[in-house]
């Protein structure tokens, strides 16, 4: 163990590896002294446990109805979160909810960044017209009102789970693509740049090999910082019945579910909610330490 | 003498540069808004020409004649080149016209109008509870940064980043009216007010709590008073938690500053530090954070509409989503839009009237 942190603390470090792995381990001992950040890592790290393995964690099958039960109070024996109309286990259906969950922010995560991502190295690379024709397309959609627009999407693509993503995507990549742009026009003009052009290097190359990775890091930070906001409007749209559907444990579908006996049973409207708030509650935490600890320019606040 | 009068034309020169300066970017500035509009409308114009519902079949249904499909496909204009659809599309929305709804067959342009007060005077009411709560929790946070009063309003803060609005609405209501009685339930007004609301109050700003008043209607002011509270501080809570988190940075920041320490040297209070020289250098880049969770309220507002039975105009898009209004939709989603650009540009003109470096 000394010897591993001595090599990964080595200051004069004898391989690229190295380097990469001690400024890595570094900033993880920087992020370890941020207590929320790592509640934020635990929830995360608990939400993809809890999604893998949520048929063994399940004690009941999400879907399957069992009227004798229903709208059981939480804390019957058997079932701790009580169960809904149809009888099913509420705590089982949140934990396979977490699927459905995690898929739309993966779906969301691999497409809208990426998307952004090209964009913005492309505008602030070519710059001149390119540039003025992108940006202003990028404006018009940070424009538009976002879950208006995903409310305008779906219904014209028909509910359902691609669709919402898709609709979240199309309204949520503007952002990565001005955070692309600006990290672009800060490296466009230097001199490893100038130099990997003169060995003859195409346009692509560079903005693929030399300058997308320099925009990485901050697009991550966004991204970490965003995953909140993607659960937030994934359950918002599954509330208004655009998202996914029944008899799908989606969380948000769930909370609609339960609005129509929220003064009798007001269990079950309440903890799908819960579980959606600890989670983006989760992603927040660990976005902002993330910032903290991989953005210099916020270091000191 | 001669210098001076020559400092003093300079002078007016300058001014006068200036405010051409300032005209020729508010021209401009006025400009890009008018692309980012019909931008807007290529937006719309597109969603509303992929979509899957045939607008002659809408219209017709399912038992239409031939004949008739092709008459009605003419009279829509479907059969021009597609610029030249979109061309007349944005002529439309520039005179008003947003289309008729499908499912009421009114104009939607005159549907929205009685809807849009609602949701202003909620999402206004909404960012005041946010400005006056979250500023001086934000002062607060930065004044005493580390201290629990910090962590406290950084807490509560996050904790309205990650609250699902609807649910956050639901259970308030849980709470306040099933349980404890303290506010109305669902709607503008207590039935028994609602019905009485159009025999004894003129409709003249659609804003409920200002017509009752004015037309001296107390017992309804304070019924409708009850029944917004709720709805308005769910609004305030989500754009406190931004305008909070914001106001504590750039206090921060600003407090920082060489100009704050010589304020403190000079012996001058703490409180007036803060309030009085801090705030004002404060208060500029405040205006956009506002005026941005002023236009993100309009957003939330489709939501918590649904759940407080509002009649605004994020109940008008979700009813009309339901029953497949596409018109209505793509119209109120319009309306939303203009509304957020005109914001938008709103607080940019502000911006630069409030401070001179970015003129």
């Amino acid at each position: 163990m000394t010897t591993l942190n001595a090599w990964l603390l080595d200051p004069n470090p004898k391989s690229r590896l190295q380097s990469r792995a001690g400024q890595t381990w570094l900033s993880w001992l920087r992020f370890r002294r941020n207590p929320l950040a790592m509640i934020g890592l635990g929830i995360s790290v608990a939400l993809i446990l809890m999604s893998i393995f949520a048929p063994l964690l399940a004690p009941y099958d999400p879907i399957a109805q069992s009227l004798p039960d229903r709208l059981l109070p939480p804390l019957t024996p058997g079932h701790w979160m009580g169960t809904d109309d149809f009888g099913r286990d509420i705590y089982s259906r949140i934990l396979y909810g977490s699927r459905i969950t995690l898929d739309i922010v993966l779906l969301v995560i691999l497409t809208a960044p990426v998307v952004g991502l090209i964009i913005g190295t492309v505008a602030g690379y070519f710059g001149g017209w390119v540039d003025a024709v992108l940006m202003r397309i990028t404006d018009i959609f940070l424009a538009f009102p976002k879950l208006i627009l995903a409310l305008a999407l779906v219904a014209v693509l028909g509910p359902g789970m691609v669709n919402a993503v898709l609709a979240i995507a199309v309204t949520s990549w503007p952002p990565y693509a001005r955070v692309a742009r600006a990290e672009t026009l800060t490296v466009r003009n230097s001199d490893y740049i100038a130099a990997t052009r003169l060995q003859g290097a195409s346009s692509l190359r560079l903005i693929w090999g030399h300058v997308m990775p320099m925009c990485l890091p901050s697009v991550i930070i966004r991204v970490t910082l965003y995953m909140a906001g993607v659960i937030l409007t994934a359950a918002g749209l599954g509330f208004l019945g655009l998202g996914v559907q029944p008899p799908l444990p989606e969380w948000g579908l769930m909370i609609s579910a339960g609005r129509k006996f929220l003064f009798e049973q007001w269990w079950v409207a309440t903890m799908p909610g819960l579980a959606i708030f600890v989670v983006s509650l989760g992603f927040n935490l660990l976005g902002d330490g993330l910032r903290d600890v991989l953005d210099p320019r916020s270091a000191g606040k | 003498m001669a210098p001076l009068s020559k400092t003093d034309t300079s002078d007016a020169a300058a001014q006068t540069s200036a405010a051409l300066r300032f005209a020729k970017q508010s021209a401009s500035t006025l400009f890009s808004l008018l692309i980012t509009f019909v931008g807007l409308l290529a937006v719309t114009f597109f969603i509303s020409r992929v979509i899957p519902i045939d607008p002659v079949t809408a219209i017709l249904g399912e038992r239409a004649t031939g004949e008739q499909i092709a008459a009605l496909t003419e009279k829509l204009g479907m059969n021009d080149p597609l610029w030249q659809q979109f061309g007349i599309y944005v002529w439309d929305v520039f005179h008003g016209d947003l289309g008729q709804s499908v499912r009421t067959r009114d104009p939607i342009l005159s549907e929205i109008g009685r809807y849009f007060p609602a949701t202003l005077e909620l999402s206004t009411l909404g960012i005041l509870i946010g400005v006056i709560v979250g500023i001086p929790a934000g002062v607060l946070g930065a004044t005493k940064p580390g201290s629990w009063r910090d962590l406290l309003v950084r807490l509560v803060g996050l904790m309205g980043y990650s609250m699902p609005v609807f649910w956050l609405g639901l259970m308030g209501l849980l709470l306040f009216y099933g349980e404890l009685g303290w506010v109305g339930g669902p709607g503008r007004l207590d039935s028994m007010y609602e019905m009485m609301l159009d025999m004894s109050v003129p409709p003249v700003t659609h804003m409920i709590l200002i017509d009752t008043a004015l037309a001296g209607e107390w017992d309804m002011f304070w019924n409708a008073l009850s029944h917004i509270i709720l709805p308005a501080s769910l609004l305030g809570y989500l754009s406190m938690a931004y305008i909070s988190r914001m106001t504590r940075s750039f206090m921060m920041n600003e407090l920082g500053q060489e100009y704050i320490t010589t304020a403190r040297v000079k012996g001058m209070p703490e409180r007036r530090v803060v309030w009085v020289h801090a705030m004002r250098n404060v208060a500029v880049p405040l205006i956009t954070v506002v005026a941005l969770s002023y236009a993100y309220l309009l957003e939330g507002a489709v939501l918590t509409e649904t759940i407080f039975a509002w009649p605004g105009l994020g109940r008008y898009i979700t009813d009309a989503l339901l029953v497949a209004d596409m018109p209505a939709v793509l119209g109120g989603t319009i309306v939303v839009g203009a509304v957020y650009i005109g914001i938008n540009m709103l607080s940019d003109f502000l911006y630069r009237l409030a401070d001179p470096r970015a003129r």
